[in-house]
């Protein structure tokens, strides 16, 4: 097993690798084209909706991408990624919101709608500074970082393993879920945020910033894809996975196992949080649904599907499982669980290496 | 027990006497005019002569005659007619006399003019429902815009009020009785008092008594005699009627820059208002005690299923939930079966649910859980898809709406202890059914071959194979048996809450806080577990309200994890480290 992994990540990791940074950087050039030089009705047109489709499976793919940065290289099951995922975007989103100024419907030049709403008289504390660009993307990283700092810090020196950080990771996310849907939260409650006008100036609306949006998302997987593959293949990465296949002989050889984990753990969390500032502009909407455990359990599934312990099955996952998503509840939405359900469990007992996997063995 | 035998006197006279007149002449004034004199002094013997009376004389249609001419007298007539009327009907003994005095405390009573028939007007949500006043059958076709309102004034709403708490205090149910005296408690009238006392006389029922005394005790407290209020006022002290705490409050409050005896009648009202707070809080504290309880004990029920799958074998299960939720479904088809028989049902469903719960568990067993022993992350994942697949089976199956089981009558209602404290049946029950589930799992493990067996499987599964066990045959038992007792869950949680697809993703979460929290493999530690987060959770709701408590619950058991991994009650020894 782990020579069939080693020997088809030599001879097929870096061809595939290439194949996954191409076809992003071909999606880089063809998309604004397609989309903004080719006129509306021509049969290569692709128009914005798709874009914005498209931009969101990506968004998916740098998910899976953190997921199994923790799963597949360091055999830490999170089920409560989406937690971090969503505290980005609302970081995104109250930019967002303070961007609207006396736009709302209320027309209240302070505060956004619902705080109007609620009939509170000022800001809350915790609302300062996000009027400012650079504030709020700082926030979108430390945010999800931090927390990651701390629960990991906790929880990898207690030493809570398996399914029990699991299940702990699930227990975050779902006490995230019911605090953020509480209305004296000051994040929109059940609502969420929602309703954003512009991002730095530029309508949310035109088809221009779809696809410079589109284009950042492409961008920045592209970069974290590289960064993640350096990472992976560095002395830090090794000793990672190396606490994966045998963590007690990792600390009996003198590494300090908490401290690895800990970092690739919050390393996970910024990734996940920028995956979803960058999400929130292009579905224009974030709300404490995104904290629910199930789409945390769909972010593993999309990696396990993909093929774990690789960056590139982690995307290819994520997209295909969402592709899938979006057919299937559009045309056969009664069918969708039971498509989800069957990948679960088919994909665990037939394809413990995922769709890559089976690739890699056909080649071998 | 007056009721019976009236109704069966009234059966047999049904055909003596027809005309209203016939019926005015015999039965008029003078022998129930002294009735109604005795119903005063001995409110409880009366009525029962009073029906007997009124009962064998007259038969139905005659007394609907009387009415029939009181209720004229009181739509066309002057006040004082009116008035008369009043009396008239209350003494006219006819089932409908209740209802037509309370509609008309309410305003709700209506003339026809053209047709020179009354109605009562009952208020049905938005809608206004019209009755006949003499037969009290629904008349849906009334116009409302051919009704005139009886106008009604304030002698004749006492009249009736009394009339009516009359009637009902010599009503043979004790409980109406008591209902009697306590909607007289606002009233302070020398004339309820007076009612009251005489019916306190006759009164055997102890709680009836207890609460007649403190209506008269409550009326006492406007006494010119300062002892007497004084008396009053401690008679109220250990009472837990809302209507006597608010009397005092006023009273304290009346009294306060009083001079002479005044002081001491508020001395003692504070002391008696400081009492009641002092027995309302511990009633408080015992009724939190009881939710927790009830609470804590649904979590055992669906935590302990999942204690064995996820205890015993080292299997986590995610669709136990889905589980629970078959259980609960398995409940109402039960009673879709049986329409006629909802209140046995209970007793079928238990044995079905654990039955159709169990065998889907041995059937994922098999299927599923068996190819990923020894790797919890890939078991972890694959039943969730099962639970994904399972969920989505019952939406497509029955419905994505929620289904509402029926709660046998002897489990609706609540057991009111007094008047600060109930409880409800269902979650009594719900209570002992917990506790019964525990004792006769850990019955099981402790006390038979195949607990044996399952113990000697997790503790060492190749040793239990070389002393020839059928490891594999155990293994599905024990899913099997894990699972079925998610059905029982499902059962306990379809009496509380609405059946519906998502009934076991709602209590997933929970049940894996309790297991772990409790210790893995370890029954006991999962019921302390179950108990414990139950009870905090429900001592915090006040303070933090419900769903902060919960996040405060979850955050806890988080934080305790990272000191104690391996919960409350760690499994020690050498299969300590299995997991």
């Amino acid at each position: 097993m782990k020579g069939l992994l080693s020997s088809f990540r030599t001879r097929f990791a870096r061809p595939l690798d290439a194949a996954v940074v191409g076809s992003l950087l071909a999606l880089l050039v063809a998309v604004p084209i397609l989309n903004l030089a080719v006129p509306e009705g021509s049969a290569l047109h692709l128009d914005t909706f798709t874009v914005t489709l498209l931009g969101k499976y990506l968004c998916y793919a740098m998910l899976a991408v953190a997921v199994d940065l923790v799963w597949g290289y360091c055999g830490i099951l999170s089920l409560g990624h989406g937690a971090f995922f969503a505290l980005g975007g609302y970081a995104m989103g109250m930019y967002l919101m303070r961007q609207i100024g006396d736009r709302g419907v209320y027309g209240n030049p302070l505060l956004p709608d619902f705080m109007v709403f609620l009939d509170w008289d000022a800001l809350p504390w915790y609302w300062w500074g996000f009027s400012s660009f650079p504030f709020a993307m700082a926030m979108v990283v430390v945010v999800p970082g931090l927390l990651a700092l701390v629960f990991g810090w906790f929880a990898f020196r207690a030493r809570v393993n398996g399914v029990y950080l699991s299940i702990i990771t699930q227990a975050l996310t779902y006490a995230l879920l019911l605090a953020f849907f509480r209305n004296e939260m000051g994040f929109g409650g059940n609502n969420g945020l929602t309703d954003f006008k512009e991002l730095l100036g530029f309508d949310l609306q035109s088809d221009t910033t779809r696809v410079a949006l589109f284009c950042t998302t492409v961008a920045i997987l592209l970069a974290s894809y590289v960064a993640c593959l350096a990472v992976v293949a560095s002395r830090f990465g090794r000793v990672v996975v190396a606490i994966r296949d045998a963590e007690d002989r990792a600390r009996f050889l003198g590494y300090r196992v908490e401290h690895f984990k800990l970092w690739i753990f919050v390393a996970s969390a910024v990734l996940a949080g920028i995956a979803g500032a960058l999400y929130v502009p292009q579905v224009g909407i974030i709300n404490p649904g995104e904290f629910a455990p199930l789409g945390s359990i769909e972010v593993v599934i999309w990696v396990a599907i993909g093929g774990r312990g690789t960056i590139f099955g982690a995307i290819v996952g994520a997209v295909l499982v969402s592709f899938a998503k979006t057919w299937f509840t559009g045309l056969f939405p009664e069918v969708w669980l039971f498509v989800l359900g069957g990948l679960f469990v088919l994909g665990t007992l037939f394809l413990p290496n995922g769709v890559v996997g089976l690739l890699g063995r056909r080649a071998r | 027990m007056g009721r019976p035998i009236g109704r069966g006197e009234e059966d047999e006279s049904g055909d003596v006497l027809k005309g209203p007149r016939d019926r005015r002449a015999q039965a008029g004034g003078a022998p129930r005019r002294r009735a109604e004199g005795q119903g005063v002094r001995r409110s409880r013997f009366a009525p029962l002569l009073f029906v007997l009376l009124a009962l064998a004389a007259f038969a139905e249609g005659a007394r609907a005659g009387e009415i029939d001419e009181a209720l004229d007298r009181l739509a066309r007539g002057s006040f004082r007619e009116k008035a008369a009327a009043v009396e008239q009907i209350g003494e006219s003994g006819s089932p409908m006399v209740p209802r037509i005095l309370s509609a008309l405390l309410d305003s709700g009573i209506y003339f026809a003019p053209e047709s020179g028939r009354v109605y009562l007007a009952a208020e049905e949500g938005r809608e206004v429902r019209y009755a006949d006043a003499i037969t009290g059958e629904p008349a849906p076709d009334v116009d409302p815009a051919g009704l005139e309102k009886i106008i009604v004034n304030n002698r004749m709403r006492t009249d009736a009020r009394a009339t009516l708490a009359r009637i009902r205090l010599g009503a043979a149910d004790a409980d109406e009785r008591g209902a009697a005296v306590r909607s007289l408690m606002g009233d302070r009238s020398a004339r309820t008092l007076e009612l009251l006392r005489a019916a306190y006389v006759d009164e055997r029922d102890r709680d009836v008594r207890d609460t007649l005394r403190v209506a008269i005790a409550l009326s006492e407290l406007d006494d010119a005699d300062p002892d007497r209020r004084i008396a009053a006022i401690r008679e109220l002290a250990g009472s837990l009627h809302g209507e006597a705490y608010n009397a005092l409050t006023a009273l304290a409050a009346r009294s306060e820059n009083g001079e002479g005896e005044l002081v001491a009648v508020h001395a003692a009202a504070r002391d008696a208002i400081a009492e009641i707070d002092r027995k309302r809080s511990v009633l408080a504290l015992v009724e939190t005690l009881f939710f927790g309880l009830s609470l804590g004990f649904v979590l055992v029920l669906a935590a302990i299923g999942l204690a064995i799958t996820f205890g015993v074998m080292g299997v986590i299960n995610m669709a136990h939930g889905e589980l629970i939720m078959l259980g609960a479904y398995t409940t109402w088809g039960v009673q879709q079966l049986l329409p006629d028989a909802i209140e046995a049902s209970i007793f079928i469903a238990i044995p079905s649910a654990f039955l159709v719960a169990g065998l889907v568990g041995i059937v994922i067993e098999r299927c599923v859980v068996r190819f990923l022993y020894g790797r919890p992350l890939e078991t972890l994942l694959a039943t969730f898809g099962l639970s994904l697949v399972l969920q989505q089976a019952v939406r497509t199956l029955f419905s994505p709406l929620n289904r509402s089981v029926e709660t046998p009558a002897w489990m609706s209602g609540q057991w009111v202890v007094n008047d600060a404290l109930s409880l409800t049946y269902n979650r009594i029950f719900i209570i002992f059914f917990s506790i019964a589930v525990f004792g006769a799992l850990v019955a099981l493990l402790q006390g038979t071959r195949l607990g044996l067996q399952i113990r000697a499987v997790a503790q060492n599964r190749d040793m239990a194979r070389a002393m020839g066990v059928r490891g594999a045959w155990i293994d599905a038992a024990t899913f099997g048996l894990g699972s079925g007792v998610a059905g029982l869950a499902g059962v306990a949680l379809s009496q509380l809450t609405n059946v519906g697809p998502n009934l076991g993703q709602a209590h997933i979460v929970d049940s894996f806080m309790v297991v772990v929290f409790g210790g893995v493999g370890n029954l006991w530690g999962t019921l302390v577990a179950g108990l414990g987060l139950g009870i905090a959770n429900k001592f915090l709701e006040p303070y933090a309200g419900a769903v902060l408590a919960k996040i405060v619950v979850l955050v806890f058991i988080i934080l305790f994890i990272q000191r104690r991994p391996r919960g409350l009650f760690p499994h020690k020894g050498r299969a300590a480290g299995a997991f």
